[in-house]
């Protein structure tokens, strides 16, 4: 047999085209009399629209066509959860906004014309007036009594609240422990921000009596089975392709209302429309993510140990729920997975999503966890100063380390390393030097400080885990395609779509080393509705855990295949044979072989040769899916930082990260999704935050207002790898993509109040604001005029 | 008004090759690339200037060709992502972004790769620390950034050593 593949830092197939100038993005397909869209939006953050007048728009030059809701009279979209209604309220989202208007941003109309210039010369001649309402554009206002409603349906603009947990007996439990904490911490507003912009091309095929539509889209089926229903067309009328794609990190795996509309505009004038949304449109008028409060309550006893957890987490949504995951996805996610690492015996937790006058929210990379592991973690850290244990050392005594382990919110951990990967990066830490340069620091009057966070993240969520969300569809499952050629090549076609983590090369190694082919010989195709029956695409870092599952069931189908042609061929028992290196051989002795490309050819070119009872053709499909409640990745970041006096600046000096996502099917890429998981995790720690004024208009309309950080502000990255494999995934494999996003937060915050320990000030929310750290600083400095200061070493 | 009526004819030299085009005058040096010479290698993310997927060499130097109207470059040397390398032969700094992972999604690729061409022909000799700073000028949503800087090094280095004769990292601090 050959050298396996999986494992291997094979290197990336998809390099050379996007290398050289050949990737093709949405925006660099043209087709003949392919027109541009663009849309009007609204300019108000709530209100009913009274009038809306294209006549000028259409008047302008070169605009061919310019339609309203009315015009295009499609079905909405709306995401449903299972829930009765005093705890759910289903949103639907109109495609075009025709009477009341809930954010600044929302689609009214949708302007055609030859050129993208035309296209926004005709956006601007739009005249549209409203009745302005207020708008209620934060968590406060919008639970407050007597609040302005967003939905009339959605009484207090709660579309949802449930109490999943609630341990009997559990105030009885802080009535007598040894020390109780509160935290309170909320996180700002974020843009998942793919560097490539939302965008769509669509156009009807006369000849297949298809709209076949380009976009750059996570969940190209789903994409389908809403375009067609809000279009009322057969969902074999839809076709949805999505060609290279730069980056999503979750808020390209919703639905876009754009993307329907420029389906209808292209179906309507029956010529190709392409719209690509501009950087403003994506800031304030594409979804949103992240705005969360905690408020934590914890009872630890005196050793340290936790023993309750209560928790009450209100996720400000936006205007509207995505599809599919709706406005659930927040609080629910937190909810059920809040305890984390850590052995909880009691919990009671509420979680609710509020509606507010702002663009709505889509998962981004991590989902809930970040935030909600920062407020965890954040009570982990005051138990410790409380209770004058080490952070590191109160961590120790309440990771879990039995597996498998049933917790508190009834799902079963798979093994990982928790405990491992927080020794390991605490010794890292301790080896290099940082402790002792932060007790040098400090002498110096420096502010060094050293935070971690510990996770685990649930990763390949099959349909049951999906289920219990009580999602009205339930993603889960993947399946999987293979097919050999005639010339033994192999197409491997998966329901995943990559947006940056290298299916191609990952997926490739999957099937060839099932089926002893080199890798060259592997060709993956994705994100093509036509070519696989049924995908639920990529994100929650399923797609390796799920998808790569479904590659190896095909692949090891196909193996089989061959062999069973081959020993029927050879006249042997078909156990005696075994795949090697592009044939089929005999298990013992290498002297009778027969090659895929000689079994592909009688497969295909001479059927008269196939052993009866034998098909013709090589192709298999399977699907995965499982019904246990996933497989938990699982890291540790540690994080050195100091603060500069005079700017408030946050300046991170060293980063580690142990992370163990069970079997790397390729490290290289494993640690390239962890870098830059972290690289966002830094940003919405310190850095990035879509803020509304009063009125509700957004103030982030391009890069100089959204501060996303640069290779100035991200640091270097050790990583370290540990490898508790899965048990539940046909690789070994658990999820890779969120971890870094999910760590990071936490570890700087935590870092940053080390460094601020002896101002006594602990800052609980992100983004951390260097006026925040500042003031701190400035506060500490006068309280201790003339004190030299030291800090304790941990 | 009609935009018809004011189209130009412009001379491009673009990878070399001279282009002509008719055009909108406020047709972007951007989108003429792409859209009229098909060279859709470069990319947009912004459109203002900030985040540099739109990098091109214009006379040899770094430019944010969403900033630029195509009119603005006639009578000077253009050069895109298309230019480097040979055919499907990659050249030493876009094998040196293969080698290292310096990225993932590729968009804002053909951005890092014009910059750190434009970069490293003025300033050879950078080190890790002006390289990082000058990478900080665009934008990556992917990678990080660390291996970026990474591949940039390492071209430079390999760069050096086959000018020099000496070894890569020689006279470097470690
Ligand atoms: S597109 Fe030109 S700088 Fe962003
Ligand atoms: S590789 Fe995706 S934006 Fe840089």
């Amino acid at each position: 047999m050959g050298t396996p593949l999986v494992g291997t830092a094979v290197p990336r197939r998809e390099d050379p085209r996007l290398l050289t100038g050949q990737g093709r993005f949405v925006d660099d397909i043209q087709v003949p009399h392919m027109l541009h869209a663009q849309f009007v939006r609204a300019s108000v953050a709530s209100g009913r629209i009274t009038s809306l007048d294209l006549s000028a728009v259409r008047e302008v030059p070169g605009v061919v066509a310019a339609f309203t809701a009315q015009d295009l009279d499609l079905k909405g979209i709306t995401a449903g959860l299972h829930r009765p209604v005093e705890e759910y309220v289903p949103t639907e989202m109109p495609v075009l906004a025709g009477d009341r208007v809930r954010f600044v941003g929302e689609p009214l109309a949708i302007v055609i014309a030859e050129n993208p210039y035309a296209a926004e010369d005709g956006i601007e001649a739009a005249k549209v007036t409203y009745d302005v309402f207020p708008p209620v554009l934060d968590e406060e206002a919008a639970l407050a009594d007597g609040a302005p409603l967003v939905h009339e349906r959605a009484a207090h603009n709660t579309l949802l609240d449930v109490s999943l947990f609630a341990t009997e007996g559990i105030d009885e439990i802080f009535t007598g422990a040894a020390c109780t904490v509160r935290v309170e911490s909320r996180t700002g507003r974020q843009n998942a921000l793919p560097l490539e912009t939302r965008g769509a091309l669509a156009q009807w095929d006369a000849r297949e009596e298809q709209l076949v539509v380009h976009t750059c889209t996570q969940i190209p089926h789903q994409v389908r089975t809403v375009m067609a229903g809000c279009l009322g067309l057969d969902e074999r009328a839809v076709r949805v392709i999505v060609p290279d794609m730069g980056g999503g990190f979750g808020i390209k795996c919703v639905v876009g209302r754009e993307e329907i509309a420029v389906g209808a505009a292209a179906l309507r004038l029956r010529r190709p429309v392409k719209w690509i949304e501009d950087r403003k449109d994506a800031l304030t008028a594409s979804f949103l993510a992240r705005e969360q409060h905690y408020s934590l309550r914890a009872a630890f006893d005196a050793d340290g140990h936790i023993l309750a957890l209560d928790a009450d987490v209100v996720c400000d949504m936006g205007a509207y729920s995505c599809y599919p995951f709706t406005v659930g996805i927040e609080p629910l996610m937190a909810s059920s997975e809040m305890p984390g690492v850590y052995r909880l015996p009691a919990y009671r937790v509420r979680g609710r999503a509020i509606t507010t006058n702002k663009a709505p929210t889509a998962p981004y990379r991590g989902v809930s966890r970040p935030q909600y592991v920062m407020a965890v973690e954040r009570v982990f850290e005051r138990a410790a100063r409380e209770l004058g244990l080490d952070p590191v050392e109160i961590r120790r005594r309440n990771v879990i380390t039995d597996f498998p382990y049933r917790g508190v919110n009834n799902i079963t951990y798979d093994p990982g390393s928790y405990r491992e990967s927080l020794d390991l990066c605490e010794q890292v830490l301790r080896n290099e030097g940082w402790y002792d340069r932060q007790a040098e620091a400090a002498g110096q009057g420096r502010h060094l400080g050293i935070g971690y966070s510990c996770f685990s993240e649930r990763t390949g969520y099959g349909t049951a885990a999906f289920a219990q969300r009580k999602m009205k569809v339930v993603p889960g499952f993947d399946l999987a395609e293979v097919r050999m050629d005639t010339t033994g090549a192999l197409t491997v076609t998966t329901g995943t779509v990559s947006h940056g983590q290298s299916h191609e090369t990952t997926m490739a190694q999957i099937a060839a080393d099932e089926l002893g082919l080199d890798l060259h010989k592997v060709k993956l195709h994705q994100g093509d509705t036509d070519r696989v029956a049924y995908g639920w695409g990529t994100f929650a870092s399923r797609s390796i855990a799920i998808g790569g599952s479904a590659v190896r069931r095909a692949a090891r189908l196909l193996g089989e295949r061959l062999r069973v042609l081959a020993a029927r061929l050879l006249d042997v028992p078909y156990e005696d044979t075994v795949l090697d290196q592009g044939n089929v051989r005999l298990r013992e002795g290498p002297q009778r072989v027969v090659s895929f490309v000689e079994l592909a050819e009688v497969a295909y070119l001479r059927a008269d040769l196939l052993p009866v009872g034998i098909e013709p053709g090589l192709t298999a499909t399977a699907s995965f899916d499982t019904l246990s409640d996933g497989t938990f990745s699982n890291a540790t970041h540690g994080v050195v930082v100091e603060l500069h006096e005079g700017t408030g600046q946050v300046e991170i000096l060293k980063y580690v990260c142990v992370e163990d996502c069970g079997v790397a099917i390729n490290p290289t890429v494993v640690e390239g999704q962890c870098r830059g998981g972290i690289a966002q995790g830094i940003a919405g720690a310190l850095y990035e935050q879509v803020t509304y004024d009063a009125q509700g208009d957004p103030e982030c309309t391009g890069f100089m207002e959204y501060k996303v950080p640069t290779a100035a502000e991200i640091p270097d990255i050790t990583i370290l790898h540990l490898e508790t494999p899965s048990l539940i995934t046909e690789t070994g494999a658990k999820g890779a993509g969120e971890g870094g996003t999910i760590g990071a937060p936490a570890a700087v915050l935590n870092a940053v109040n080390d460094a601020l320990r002896p101002t006594g000030i602990e800052l609980e929310n992100t983004p951390i604001r260097p006026e925040q750290v500042q003031l701190a600083l400035e506060q500490a400095s006068y309280a201790h005029q003339g004190h030299e200061q030291h800090k304790e070493p941990a | 008004m009609n935009s018809a009526t004011d189209q130009q004819l412009v001379t491009l030299t673009v990878n070399g090759t001279s282009r002509e085009v008719v055009l909108d005058p406020r047709r972007t040096l951007a989108d003429t690339l792409r859209h009229e010479l098909g060279l859709t290698g470069t990319h947009l993310a912004c459109e203002h200037g900030i985040c540099g997927a739109c990098t091109v060499l214009v006379d040899g130097r770094p430019a944010r060709s969403c900033l630029m109207f195509a009119v603005q470059a006639e009578g000077r040397q253009v050069r895109t992502v298309e230019s480097l390398g040979e055919g499907d032969q990659l050249g030493d700094l876009q094998q040196s972004f293969a080698d290292h992972h310096g990225l993932q999604c590729g968009f804002c690729t053909p951005g890092f790769l014009m910059l750190a061409e434009g970069f490293l022909a003025q300033n050879p000799d950078a080190d890790r620390e002006e390289i990082r700073e000058a990478v900080s000028s665009n934008l990556c949503r992917c990678t990080g950034y660390q291996t970026i800087v990474d591949a940039v090094e390492h071209c430079a280095a390999a760069r050096r050593t086959q000018r020099t004769g000496r070894l890569p990292y020689e006279g470097n601090a470690q």
